[in-house]
């Protein structure tokens, strides 16, 4: 039974090169984490702190705006912002950041929502109970609103405290999915079988139940790592984020409070709201790709796509 | 028994190819078979699991589910060649000539809807509306032939246990009363006493209603019971079809002789005999009888020419090249 | 006819009392556990304040009583389920006297409408779109163009309301940046008052729509496919049933269930989002309030605003959970 379980799942592993859409997300999202490490190397990033250049500068190749605006300077390719910021220093250095805080959280929800997911459907009973209804409960609960409570009274925020933060909340979705997965392999006899053959009950969580949810897993990391960058886009965007270290959300910020929008800088908010995009679409490509993969028959009947 | 007896034709197939299109080359899952049903008489189609028997039944109703389609064949029905209808005369066709009982009735009703509704539906979509009372006239009458309480028509499939949904199916393949009845594996999920009821169930409607039916099945004790004639098929191809009396006295391919010995009994123990190997690769069948890897008499010609089917004894047909020897 | 069971009525009102429970005393252990104790800072900034700001006296011992500063910890507790449970929610401490309460429902009607209307009609479209591309039948064209309506799907809602304001307020000038209506006018009953709140919701409207639609899209159509191996599909099928039926009665109304399920599950998530596009669009609701809260360290407006928004999403959670039963009898049960 083991050995069929293994086999099956490297079947599967398999298939996801030949997945194009899981492919692609990869790609973009290596591409942006490559900009944000390899970028600093090759650019000044200094010049992401206030005042260091300029102000208002368009991105090269483009008019500005209006009267009031400088033309390009090739020194600052993608402009400059109204406190004196280079926008591709400030796209360097803030890129990881957003990822950052978003790996954090869904990291911890991630080992959180697993072992969650998994006493509940294992153990079942009261346990399961207690868990299904606070994961319910914490589900139903706007986070992105209490989160906005606990920031509001929080003056100032580093990106791993924000990570930590965000990550109160993470949990339910992976404990659900997990807690799913775990009652239908019990349901198709895993766990049984493995009693028989006289297994002890962590043996069977790690070595017979875990294996077979690795898809499962993947697959909500990555919608987590989304809804985690998502949600602290969203903070930051309000001015609840960290202001000592740039970050994409708090550029968007900057760019709302400093009326971009009606000056025209279209670089001040466009260039973040681009990267986040990026990043955003790349991991959707990989949420898709992996679900493709746990569930094949999408993949045949698609079509369309 | 000379061809001037028979009854007449219901279903003709004839070189009938399914594939399945996936990866490099096709899985052929049903390999040129042919085979008549009669009408009023039941013909039991059996052979091991994976060997073709569902697909044959969907191509039958047209309803391969892709990546599966026909290639080459025919299959008439009546006079209609079903395979060249169009949709709308494939619908009209549909229920009124073939009905389906599916394999794992257990989920072939629509969880979201009452049992009465489904019923209508099948009626409602051929016969031309006449009027409430007579379509609850008409359930009613389908309830009592399958012996369900006609309350039952008011709950909703899982409030009914698996016998009742089964019997459930079988009212409404019976429903437009069609000549041609397919019924796949009808009782494999039943326990034991629940199997019988609805076999007799099976039965007793075909004695009333004279149609035609192709039974589907694993349970060689069920198919001595129930059917007039048996087709045995293995790897997507027909091994041997004859009268169900023949087929249990006096088979003749070597399939069917291990078929039917592996049947346990009771009166005489003997030692389980288990098939030695396995059927081909569906994919990659090998060029001659696609049982003689596993066939224990195996002659020069088995291995390079596929046998055709001949009729060996008066109305009993058979592939096997060893036959003459 | 059989109704809805007692023991699941009782199970998800229970659910429902939860929720709103562990949000409220999220909302009390925050503020305690936050470094400095912010409560008694912000009364003692307020008591420095007391020579500017009037009455302060009066917000000072509003205040105190609402958490009962002086209790011991449990009676503050239950003190402040009690005024939660009553819907006192204090003072607001930037618009002083105005109470938290009158502000809010002032910003409600608008989220409320806002996010009604964005909600259902993204997850009809979503579904509908969805549906389609899940059904054989379904015409090539509309299976090569339909997926690009899901476009928008990886980017979050206040994202594409940034984008649509330039294009569209700022770029070509058709809508307005701001508001709920037109300047000039009062909220009243007439033909011009809803054309300006058309006019100025659809932007909004449209960044939440777009955004979300995606979603329930894919959801439906994972469902559809999967529903078409039932074995039910293919005895309608086999029924010879019109193609229309089997699609509506046999395929959306089952795939749908699901996604009903899924709906409730992110309703939270959806008023989340909206908070922040209510902030692109300064729309006047109660996302727009919740940024002047923090704005101006409004505390009791904050925690108001988000007490409301609990509940508010309890509520139509629970509504969901209602209606459940009636479109998926697996969940009903009989009465006796
Ligand atoms: N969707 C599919 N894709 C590829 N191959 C398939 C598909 N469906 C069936 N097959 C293959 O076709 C062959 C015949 O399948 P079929 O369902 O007709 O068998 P069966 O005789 O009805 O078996 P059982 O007794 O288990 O119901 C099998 O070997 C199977 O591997
Ligand atoms: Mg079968």
């Amino acid at each position: 039974m083991n050995a069929n379980n293994t086999t099956a799942i490297f079947a599967r592993q398999r298939l996801a090169w030949a997945n194009a859409k899981l492919v692609a997300g990869m790609a973009i999202i290596l591409a942006v984490v490559l900009f944000g490490l390899l970028g600093r190397v090759f650019w000044d990033v200094t010049q992401a702190r206030v005042a260091s250049c300029p102000l208002n500068l368009p991105p090269v190749g483009f008019n500005p705006p209006g009267p009031g605006f400088q033309p390009y300077q090739t020194a600052h390719p993608l402009g400059t912002e109204s406190s004196g910021r280079d926008m591709l220093a400030l796209l360097i250095t803030g890129t990881p950041n957003s990822m950052l805080v978003g790996l954090i959280a869904a990291a911890i929800g991630m080992v959180m929502g697993v072992l969650l997911g998994m006493t509940a459907g294992f153990l079942g009973g009261w346990v399961d109970a207690v868990i299904r209804i606070c994961s319910d409960a914490f589900i139903t609960i706007p986070s992105l609103a209490v989160l906005i409570v606990i920031s509001s009274y929080v003056s100032e925020i580093d990106i791993k405290s924000m990570g930590l933060l965000l990550a109160l909340f993470a949990w339910p979705g992976t404990t659900r999915v997990i807690r799913a997965q775990v009652l239908s392999l019990r349901e198709r006899g895993y766990v049984q079988m493995a009693r028989l053959s006289g297994a002890s009950s962590f043996e069977i969580m790690f070595f017979e139940l875990l294996p077979n949810l690795l898809p499962y897993i993947a697959a909500s990391f990555t919608a987590g790592v989304s809804g985690n960058i998502l949600a602290a886009t969203g903070l930051e965007a309000l001015g609840l984020g960290p202001s000592r270290v740039p970050t994409l959300g708090m550029t968007i910020f900057y760019a709302i409070r400093g009326a971009a929008i009606l000056r025209g800088m279209w670089w001040w908010w466009g260039l973040p709201i681009l990267m986040l995009m990026l990043i955003f679409t790349g991991l959707f490509l990989i949420a898709i790709g992996l679900d493709e993969l746990v569930n094949p028959r999408l993949r045949r009947a698609g079509g369309g796509q | 028994m000379n061809p001037e007896q028979k009854p007449p034709l219901v279903l003709r197939i004839q070189d009938l190819l399914v594939h399945y299109d996936t990866g490099p080359a096709p899985v052929v899952a049903v390999n040129r078979i042919s085979f008549d049903v009669h009408r009023g008489e039941i013909l039991g189609l059996v052979g091991e699991s994976g060997c073709g028997k569902s697909t044959t039944a969907m191509a039958i109703l047209r309803l391969l589910q892709p990546p599966g389609r026909v290639v080459g064949g025919r299959v008439l029905l009546d006079d209609t060649d079903v395979l060249k209808l169009g949709p709308a005369a494939l619908r009209a066709f549909r229920w009124r000539r073939v009905a389906l009982i599916p394999q794992g009735a257990m989920n072939a009703l629509n969880p979201v809807m009452r049992i009465r509704r489904q019923l209508a539906d099948a009626i409602a979509a051929h016969a031309n509306a006449n009027g409430r009372a007579a379509l609850r006239a008409r359930i009613g009458e389908l309830m009592d032939l399958v012996g369900l309480p006609e309350r039952v028509g008011d709950l909703f499939p899982h409030e009914l246990s698996g016998g009742m949904k089964q019997r459930v199916c079988i009212a409404m393949a019976v429903a437009l009363n069609p000549p041609l009845v397919i019924a796949d594996e009808p009782t494999s999920a039943l326990d034991v006493v629940v199997q019988r009821l609805v076999a007799m169930n099976l039965l007793n409607i075909k004695n009333t209603l004279g149609n035609a039916m192709i039974l589907i099945g694993h349970d060689m004790g069920l198919m001595a019971q129930l059917t007039d004639r048996v087709a045995v098929m293995y790897a997507g191809a027909m091994v041997e079809i004859a009268p169900t009396r023949a087929i249990f006295g006096r088979p003749m391919h070597p399939y069917t002789q291990q078929l039917i010995e592996s049947v346990p009994s009771i009166k005489v123990k003997k030692a389980l005999r288990v098939f030695p190997g396995g059927p081909p690769d569906l994919r990659n069948l090998p060029p001659g009888c696609p049982f003689a890897p596993r066939c224990g008499c195996i002659g020069p010609q088995c291995e390079k020419k596929i046998p055709p089917l001949r009729e060996c004894a008066p109305n009993h047909w058979m592939a096997c090249h060893r036959h003459d020897e | 006819m059989r109704g809805i069971s007692k023991a699941y009525l009782i199970q998800r009102f229970g659910m429902f009392v939860i929720t709103v429970w562990l949000g409220l005393t999220l909302m009390f252990i925050i503020p305690r556990l936050a470094p400095g104790d912010p409560v008694a800072a912000m009364v003692s900034r307020l008591a420095a304040q007391a020579g500017r700001v009037e009455q302060s006296d009066q917000i000072i011992a509003a205040w105190r009583e609402r958490f009962g500063l002086d209790a011991p910890l449990p009676v503050q507790y239950l003190r402040y389920l009690h005024n939660s449970f009553r819907f006192r929610l204090g003072y607001s401490m930037a618009y002083f006297p105005t109470t938290v309460e009158e502000m809010i429902l002032r910003a409600m009607p608008w989220t409320f409408g806002l996010l009604t209307l964005a909600t259902l009609i993204s997850f009809t479209t979503g579904i509908a779109i969805g549906a389609l591309l899940g059904w054989r039948p379904t015409p090539r064209l509309l299976r090569m163009t339909l997926p690009l309506t899901m476009c928008f799907t990886a980017i979050p809602a206040f994202m594409l309301g940034i984008l649509l304001t330039y294009v569209f307020a700022f770029g070509l000038r058709l809508f307005p940046f701001a508001g709920a209506y037109a300047r000039g006018l009062a909220p009243e009953l007439s033909w011009e008052f809803a054309a300006s709140v058309i006019h100025h919701g659809a932007l909004p409207a449209c960044a939440v729509v777009l955004t979300s639609m995606g979603h329930w899209a894919l959801g439906m159509r994972a469902m559809m496919i999967g529903n078409a191996g039932e074995d039910y599909m293919i005895l309608a099928e086999a029924k010879g049933l019109r193609p229309a039926r089997i699609f509506w009665l046999y395929g959306v109304r089952n795939a749908i269930l699901p996604q009903v399920t899924s709906l409730a599950l992110s309703i939270g998530a959806i008023a989340g989002g909206s908070i922040i596009v209510e902030y692109i669009f300064t729309y006047p609701g109660m996302g727009y309030l919740l940024y002047q809260g923090i704005v101006n360290n409004d505390y009791p407006l904050i925690q108001g605003i988000v007490f409301v928004l609990i509940c508010g999403v309890a509520v139509a959670v629970f509504v969901i959970d209602l209606i459940y039963p009636l479109i998926d009898p697996r969940i009903r049960y009989e009465r006796q």
